[in-house]
């Protein structure tokens, strides 16, 4: 993970982390999620769903951070985020996603 | 399909979203075709209704028609969808029957601007306390990609073939000029932006007004050879421009041009039934009984 300035408290701070639920037959597969996911977590798959579009799948689960874009910018409602309990703390893939969302909206 | 296959996917389709409570599921695919941004303004919409805290019993959400027009019938609130034009007149019936809903007109720029423009105007200049959401994606898209009020200059339509040399309206500007206390105007894609926007018009007194420029693929994308809906959310994303208290004079949108978003105005005005009780206070004195609404019998 890249970042431009370290947060002095980073040891401290808990990434959040989401748990993706795509419910894939009411997506239209309009690659909205794909597309503005700030983490690159999905993808649309090959598979179709009953209606013949892709849905998307995830592809990198674990980077998810839980910001909630996708489920925001889905139209069909046939995607959500959940947190995801988390267990161990620390820095290993700090991310400033979360917070600089806060600060904008 | 195996029976497991089904199973799974029946199984996903009980999953519940969170947005589902303030939905009518039953009503479910909506009509809106793929890459429609329609569906991610609604999801701005629903979002803001929770963060602004009004009780949902007390609010009342009316379309007019349209492909925006829809969204009276898909949100779970009392809702009206009235007739090409006329959401603002029921809306504004619906408010002065009962002062103590909040109303939410909620229709596209057609319905709002096109057909039904002379309400605006009037809606806005008596200050009627309503919160009035256009999507206005520079076409009438419902009825068959007509050329529409805010269509910009050489769009292509099916009724202007050659392109459009009509000028269109700058909606922040006729909304602010009309008298509307609250105005602004986001893409769909800044969907934190536009749902912060919305609570706070969602709770401001007298007319509110928010602009949602959207993209429409099946009619204006495709007739302008623009791509997908996605490619014209990644116009907005290269496009757009935030500018609070932006000159509204400036404000007009060209073919494929800059969007400037943002806040626009936030200002207080008497209301129409804060103005009319208040003037007849002033003439009838003691005999003046205050305007709150229908009399209670119980
Ligand atoms: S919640 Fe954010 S990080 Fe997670 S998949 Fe959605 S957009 Fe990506
Ligand atoms: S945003 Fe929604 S409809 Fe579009 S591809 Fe993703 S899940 Fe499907
Ligand atoms: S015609 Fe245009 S506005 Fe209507 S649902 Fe399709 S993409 Fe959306």
């Amino acid at each position: 993970m890249r970042f431009w300035r370290k947060p002095l408290d980073a040891d401290k701070l808990q990434i959040p982390h989401g748990e993706i639920h795509i419910i894939r037959e009411r997506c239209k597969g309009c690659a909205f999620c794909v597309e503005y996911c700030p983490k690159d977590v999905l993808e649309l798959s090959t598979e179709f769903n009953l209606k013949g579009y892709h849905p998307p799948a995830a592809k990198n689960a674990e980077a998810c951070v839980h910001c909630g874009l996708c489920e925001l910018l889905c139209p069909e409602f046939a995607l959500f985020v959940l947190e995801k309990k988390e267990e161990e703390k620390g820095d290993k893939s700090i991310t400033p996603c979360k917070e600089v969302e806060k600060v904008e909206s | 399909m195996s029976e497991v296959q089904l199973k799974k996917k029946k199984e996903e389709l009980e999953e519940e979203h969170p947005m589902e409570h303030l939905l009518r599921m039953e009503r479910m695919p909506h009509i809106w075709c793929p890459t429609c941004g329609i569906g991610t303004a609604v999801t701005a919409f629903l979002m803001a209704l929770e963060k602004s805290q009004i009780p949902l019993k007390d609010t009342a959400i009316v379309s007019g028609i349209g492909c925006t027009g829809r969204v009276a019938g898909y949100v779970k609130l009392d809702s009206f969808h009235s007739t090409h034009g006329r959401a603002i007149p029921f809306a504004t019936g619906l408010k002065l029957a009962n002062p103590k809903l909040k109303v939410v007109v909620f229709s596209g720029d057609g319905d709002i601007i096109g057909i039904g423009g002379n309400h605006f105007l009037h809606a806005a200049r008596r200050n009627m306390d309503l919160t009035v959401v256009c999507v206005n994606n520079f076409i009438y898209a419902m009825t068959g990609g007509q050329c529409a009020a805010t269509t910009p200059i050489t769009a292509n339509t099916s009724t202007s073939p050659y392109g459009n040399f009509e000028q269109p309206f700058n909606l922040p500007y006729l909304a602010a000029s009309c008298g509307a206390v609250y105005v602004a105007r986001w893409t769909a894609l800044d969907v934190r932006r536009l749902a912060k926007s919305l609570t706070e018009a969602l709770q401001k007194k007298g007319f509110s007004f928010v602009e949602i420029i959207c993209p429409c693929s099946t009619l204006y994308a495709r007739r302008n050879r623009l791509g997908t809906g996605l490619d014209l959310m990644k116009f907005y994303h290269d496009n757009s421009v935030i500018k609070h208290g932006a000159d509204l004079s400036e404000l007009d949108i060209g073919f494929q041009s800059k969007i400037v978003v943002g806040k626009f105005i936030d200002r207080e005005r008497p209301t129409f039934i804060e103005g009319v009780n208040q003037g007849l206070r002033g003439v009838l004195k003691e005999k003046f009984v205050e305007y709150g609404g229908p009399i209670d019998d119980d």
